[in-house]
């Protein structure tokens, strides 16, 4: 019997129609634990290192992870794989919501798709009876349209449907895959979908999920239970509003947006603007984001209310969660929730990532007002009408024709980087914001943080959103404040490192960029990303991990709960060992796609004030610390440490490893 | 029939403050199975949260009884701008829909408060549901003593309407002879 994992594969041939439910290596488990980390192994085993995006060889996955379908707090994530149209590295966008839970309950760890559907289809999973079915019918309509339309259609309420809309049967860069409150958003796998012609997953499960030792996992949660309570009973004090709870960022919840509003760059990540959230706009903004929220509501088993149903005015019903209700709002300079909340929406129906695309958009409106893009882009087309000249539609006319691929959008479409090269003209330096081709947060400050000059260059996420976590983001200004931080903080991996943020200086000689030291950055962005790994094999929501500041799960509790889960007899050393077996195959899999140290740079003018010295002694010594050489490579010794001597043995071959210089 | 003093007990639900989670589902099924808390599967479960997400509804229903026949007609009901559909609010488990019946065998599924020796102090999808959409209350009332049906009972009366009587009391007549 297999305990925490369901022990089968989907795999799905789009090209014949072959479907094989596939019995899975319980060694698996022991290597790679599950999610992410058995994801990322089968795309090293299965797809060469030449295959394109949009081949038929570029393999997807949607995964659960070890945790999904038990009673484990908030573990309910669904990681999709796939060789990124944007990056062209292995991505792995994550989505909330219920379809994980369900896929394991109708019997399947992993669906696993090959090749292209000649024609539109979708999937239909209900327990062991999976369909390959029609989905022309289908074309056209929106991601959150489709999921209902099918859930009609199947007569199954309960089913659990993940949709592409318009912009991934187009293939933009930046389409997601939507599933009721939740997105896979980043890097592009609603394009990926659409390329392989999957209009939509559903799933339906009524099978048994088991766990080894239910009553030790049951304790585990009973504490877990007690803890959230606390935290959600006891904000962290002395920190802004939007980090001093847990769960992903409430920002459904929260309407109190000074800080976001003010300190990110707004536009193309162009523009801080101070003094934004004026007397008119406190009392403006919540008042339409309350009107617009009908009810707060969460993903499966979790407690908190990161997500909501909005129901504003005419607008069709959506469900929306995190950041999206600013970004395009803040993008546009159109500084009204009410265009947040219908943009968001029409947004959510094309399917699209509402980080990227917003910004997307800026950079296009910026090149308009360059003269970049000029009048004969922004005509009339067959079936559209010229560009408006005010914000609002403006701003709208270019997501259409994003979403489309029509006119100027079909070069948009391709987001900023490729966007800015095809375009020409001037329209490079407008790419201000992308590292690996892929846009970040707009968020660009005064001195260079150590901690996140690492975590932006070298993530395998490539975007900072939800890598930041567990250690503060500032300096709290006052030994008090940071004595009281400390007093009560078990997550830690160890005790002596409460001393480094006892030091800790907003200003001077112990502030950054300076301290943390270059030694004490390079164990706090291991520790953070190592704990985000065992979340992603796990699939639990970082915000209840390592997302957040004092989180209910760690690395100490989360060898008790997987082993109860799973049977694995694994403490914090065979558990880190296997998440860095994993992060390290992510790495070798990317660098044998041509990613080195070249590529992990933030953008020139991420922050005002640079220090080349330290940045450099910064990568170099975090490149020895991981033990990869100073191209980014895992080492030999490394990769046998971590039991990959084949890894090794392939770099080597490519000649990205050479024996004697590592 | 005499009188006697039975203890009610009761769940109230304030579906308003639901945020659709299911960890009451989860919860209930885990530990409804043998060996308690072996397993997971919320189709098992005796709450089922009754989700349309777009329409603001999520709707925590307990197993009932079960009835072997169709209700005579439907009704459906709108309360506050919401249209629920037929047999949202029925607690039973009948052959109009797949809820409340154990996945792999269809036998009926009914909410048993989650008796235990020693008592717990209140039903576990209670006590896991953290936003207190799920309260446990309990009184005393004077009620005629009546004879209830027990699980085994009620499992046999549900195979006897699905395969009839003969079938039934022959498997039982044969397992009896093996044992």
């Amino acid at each position: 019997m297999r305990y925490g994992e369901t022990g089968y594969n989907l795999e799905i041939d789009l090209a014949t129609g072959n479907i094989e439910r596939v019995e899975t290596d319980p060694k698996m488990l022991e290597t790679h634990l599950g999610g992410l980390g058995t994801s990322v192994k089968l795309h090293w085993d299965r797809v060469p290192a030449d295959v394109k995006p949009f081949d038929d060889e570029n393999m997807l996955i949607i995964s659960s992870g070890v945790l999904n379908a038990t009673p484990a707090f908030s573990a309910n994530r669904t990681v999709v794989t796939f060789y990124s149209p944007q990056s062209d590295l292995l991505a792995y966008p994550m989505m909330g919501g219920f379809f994980s839970a369900e896929l394991k309950y109708a019997g399947y760890d992993k669906v696993i798709f090959h090749n292209k559907s000649p024609k539109w289809v979708y999937i239909w999973i209900n327990n062991d009876k999976v369909e390959i079915r029609d989905a022309t019918h289908l074309v056209g309509r929106g991601a959150l349209e489709t999921q209902d339309l099918i859930r009609m259609e199947l007569n199954q309420p309960n089913a659990q449907v993940a949709a592409i809309g318009v912009a991934g049967e187009n293939r933009c860069f930046t389409a997601s895959i939507e599933q009721g409150r939740s997105s896979a958003s980043r890097l592009g796998g609603g394009a990926i979908f659409g390329d392989k012609k999957i209009k939509a997953v559903a799933v339906r499960g009524t099978k048994d999920v088991n766990l080894y030792n239910g009553e030790a996992f049951m304790k585990e949660m009973k504490d877990m239970m007690a803890y959230i309570n606390f935290r959600n009973a006891n904000p962290i004090p002395d920190v802004m509003t939007i980090l001093s709870g847990i769960g992903s960022p409430q920002e459904m919840v929260h309407t109190d947006e000074k800080w976001h509003t003010e300190n990110f760059m707004w536009g193309n990540a162009r523009t801080r603007r101070r003094g934004f959230w004026d007397e008119k706009i406190d009392e403006e903004f919540p008042r339409v984001q309350r009107e617009g929220i009908k009810r707060l509501i969460s993903c499966f088993n979790c407690p908190q209310h990161c997500g909501a149903l909005v129901a504003y005015k005419d607008t069709p019903r959506y469900m929306a969660k995190c950041f999206g209700k600013l970004t395009y709002m803040m993008a546009s300079y159109v500084d009204s929730m009410d265009f947040a909340w219908k943009t968001l929406q029409r947004a959510t129906e094309y399917g699209v990532d509402s980080f990227s695309t917003p910004q997307i958009l800026a950079f296009a409106v910026e090149l308009i007002e360059a003269g970049i893009i000029t009048e004969k882009d922004l005509k009339a087309g067959p079936t559209w009408s010229a560009c408006p000249t005010d914000k609002e539609g403006r701003f709208l006319w270019l997501l259409d024709r994003v979403a489309h691929r029509e006119g100027i959008g079909d070069v948009l479409a391709d987001g900023v980087y490729y966007a800015a090269r095809a375009i020409g003209n001037g329209a490079e330096a407008f790419d201000h914001n992308t590292i690996k081709r892929h846009e970040q947060l707009p968020l660009k400050l005064g001195t260079m943080d150590p901690l996140y000059y690492l975590m932006y260059a070298t993530n395998e996420k490539i975007s900072i959103t939800q890598i930041e976590g567990n250690w503060p983001q500032g300096a709290f200004p006052t030994m008090e404040q940071r004595e009281a931080f400390v007093k009560d903080w078990p997550q830690l991996p160890d005790d002596s490192w409460k001393q480094w943020l006892l030091e800790w200086e907003p200003r001077g000689e112990k502030a950054i960029p300076y301290f943390p030291t270059i030694d004490m950055c390079c164990n706090i962005v291991d520790w953070m990303e190592m704990l985000h790994n065992i979340d992603d094999a796990c699939c639990v929501c970082a915000g209840m991990s390592s997302f957040c500041l004092k989180p209910p799960y760690h690395i100490h509790n989360y060898p008790r709960i997987i082993s109860a889960a799973t049977g694995l007899d694994l403490d914090e050393t065979s558990l880190k060992k296997i998440v860095n077996r994993s992060r390290n195959l992510h790495r070798a899999l990317n660098n044998r796609r041509g990613m080195s140290r070249k590529d992990e740079k933030p953008p020139q003018d991420h922050w005002k004030r640079r220090f080349p010295e330290i940045e450099e002694n910064l990568m170099s010594a975090y490149y020895t610390f991981k033990g990869w050489n100073q191209d980014g490579v895992p080492t030999k010794e490394r990769l046998h440490e971590l039991d990959l001597d084949y890894v090794a043995e392939d770099l080597e071959k490519r000649g990205l490893l050479k024996d004697g210089q590592d | 029939m005499a009188k006697i003093k039975k203890k009610v007990k009761t769940i109230k639900v304030d579906a308003d403050k639901c945020n659709g989670c299911r960890g009451c589902e989860i919860v209930c099924s885990a530990f409804h199975s043998t060996p308690r808390y072996s397993t997971i599967n919320p189709a098992r479960s005796r709450i089922q949260i009754i989700r349309h997400p777009l329409k603001d509804v999520w709707l925590p229903i307990f197993a009932g009884e079960y009835t072997p026949a169709e209700c005579m007609g439907r009704e459906k009901y709108v309360i506050d701008g919401k249209e629920y559909d037929e047999c949202t609010f029925c607690r039973a488990t009948c052959p109009s829909r797949d809820i409340f019946k154990e996945p792999d065998s269809g036998l009926p599924l009914k909410c048993d408060m989650c008796e235990d020796e020693p008592p717990l102090e209140q039903p576990k999808c209670v006590e896991w549901c953290i936003n207190d959409v799920l309260v446990y209350e309990e009184r005393e009332e004077e009620v005629e003593e009546s004879v209830e049906m027990d699980k085994v009972e009620t499992g046999l009366v549900s195979m006897i309407d699905k395969y009839g009587l003969d079938k039934v009391a022959e498997a039982i007549a044969r397992i009896s002879q093996k044992d």
